[in-house]
């Protein structure tokens, strides 16, 4: 029997890691994430878990840490936030780059400046392309889940990827709802330990990270950018085992009632919630419409994706960063690329919304919503870089 | 496993260890990095003492100890970096522009 327990995103997070029994966690505290490592540090206190919690100096430490405890042969892990996560910029390539499976809670906030501790997706959205598998979460149930099966994931030999698991500072990092967790020993059996091919503590000699000269880096790229190819498969085959487990099933994207929709908004993390919830009322009324709520956004589900949008006549896309490109947000350039090749496209736009904490309330959606039935009605794309929630547009 | 003694410029992107991680000790031996020296040191064996002072301060282990004294230089990795010839005080150690 599952347990039914009440926790915030936050503990849901430490909880999955306590029950994964880290070998190590480095972490260094910033808001709105600093709860997964105190809560983890009760549990180190109170020997609850046989880790090794590092107190380190700053985020680029802490990234450091757990790439050579990784390298060591442990399971590390730790958890940040905005400004933490972009310290860490340097090491999350290197984390990718030397192929060691480290995991870490993003609990997305804004990037500074100006300072703001509320949540976007900045932080994490631009960490896309640093070879990390990229897994966002609703609430805080998704968050628990996926942490889960992140190093499943990331230890696979077909992967050897770190995988980032995020979910939204504040919304649902603090929220208290209900969740279903699993029994330590089922947690334990579903992660088993950690069996890598070398390690700086076999015994035998290993250098990790020499220097890479222009006769191989080629290669090395080559290998990890096929490795975020190949993870997909991986990602599906875990999601199906975890699904037997829990009786929760996951995809790489959740199709809320896309069947029929004219119209979709594709979005991920804790606004989905609100964006379901508006289609159900616009459903009421018999209008098409649906919600592409993203998972898995690295690997980028690219054919995927364009086969569950094919069918719709119009689509919104949401950011919650800007990337200031002057094209639109990062999930926009990735969702429209991946329509390109479809012989009917859908008129595509995107939604810069709910940046530095902006409420993104139903309301929000019903404008995302109305703007795409104008687009269906009257055959026009219009502008395609648009913002919703900021005033003076 | 794959080793870096076999790296060579037919490999294929399947044929490089991940990360190029180097599954193996000691592969400095085998790559020969003396080649960058500007200047070069030189061993007056009839001035040294085999006083020691010079081989820990080698950062990279290239004067060879051998049964209680010191031999010549291995130049096959010495960077030409002089730290020998600041800590000899017998004159053993010569400095100068290495003659390519």
């Amino acid at each position: 029997m599952a347990i039914r327990e009440r926790l915030s995103g936050n503990e849901a997070v430490a909880v999955a890691f306590k029950q994964i029994d880290l070998d190590v966690m480095a972490a260094y505290p910033i808001t709105p994430s600093t709860e997964v490592p105190q809560y983890f540090s009760q549990f180190v206190a109170d020997g609850h878990v046989k880790t090794e919690f590092v107190a380190v100096e700053s985020e680029h430490s802490a990234m450091s840490a757990c790439i050579a405890a990784a390298a060591c042969g442990g399971r590390a892990a730790t958890a940040t936030s905005a400004c933490g996560l972009a310290l860490m910029w340097e090491l999350l390539y290197v984390a990718s780059g030397t192929r060691v499976p480290v995991t870490l809670a993003v609990i997305n906030r804004a990037l500074s400046a100006p300072i703001n501790i509320n949540n976007d997706h900045s932080d994490s959205m631009g960490a896309r392309d640093s070879g990390w598998i990229q897994i966002y979460s609703e609430n805080n149930q998704e968050a628990y889940d996926n942490q889960i099966m992140s190093v499943r994931i990331a230890e696979h030999k077909d992967v050897m990827l770190p995988v980032m698991i995020c979910q939204d500072g504040f919304i649902t990092s603090h929220a208290i709802e209900n969740i279903e967790l699993l029994e330590d020993e089922k947690v334990a059996a579903f992660t088993g330990s950690y069996q890598p091919e070398w390690s700086l503590l076999s015994g035998n000699p290993v250098s990790v990270g020499p220097l890479d000269i222009p006769q191989f880096y080629f290669e090395h790229a080559y290998q990890r950018a096929r490795a975020m190819i190949d993870s997909k498969k991986v990602i599906l085959d875990v999601f199906e085992e975890f699904g037997k487990l829990t009786g929760r099933e996951y995809g790489l994207f959740e199709e809320y009632k896309m069947e029929d929709a004219e119209r979709a908004i594709v979005v991920l993390n804790s606004s989905a919630g609100t964006a379901k919830h508006v289609c159900n009322e616009l459903r009421a009324k018999g209008e098409k419409v649906g919600v592409l709520k993203l998972r898995v956004f690295r690997p980028f589900p690219t054919e995927e994706i364009a086969k569950a949008l094919s069918h719709v006549k119009a689509v919104a896309v949401m950011d919650k960063a800007e990337c200031f490109s002057a094209l639109g947000g990062p999930v926009f350039a990735d969702v429209r690329t991946a329509c390109y090749d479809l012989e009917k496209r859908p008129q595509i736009i995107n939604y810069i919304y709910g940046l530095g904490g902006r409420d993104v309330k139903p309301d929000d959606f019903l404008t995302v919503y109305n703007a795409l039935d104008e687009i269906v009605k009257t055959g026009h794309t219009g502008e395609v870089y648009r913002h919703v929630g900021v005033r003076g547009v | 496993m794959i080793y870096v003694k076999d790296a060579n410029l037919n490999q294929g992107w399947k044929d490089v260890t991940e990360g190029g991680t180097i599954l193996q000790g000691g592969t400095s031996m085998e790559v020969n990095t003396g080649d960058w020296r500007i200047m070069i040191p030189g061993w007056v064996e009839e001035n040294c003492k085999h006083c020691f002072l010079c081989f820990p301060v080698c950062a990279d282990s290239s004067i060879i100890v051998k049964d209680g004294k010191r031999e010549d230089f291995d130049f096959g990795h010495c960077k030409g970096c002089g730290v020998c010839y600041k800590v000899c005080p017998f004159n053993a150690i010569t400095f100068e522009k290495e003659d390519k």
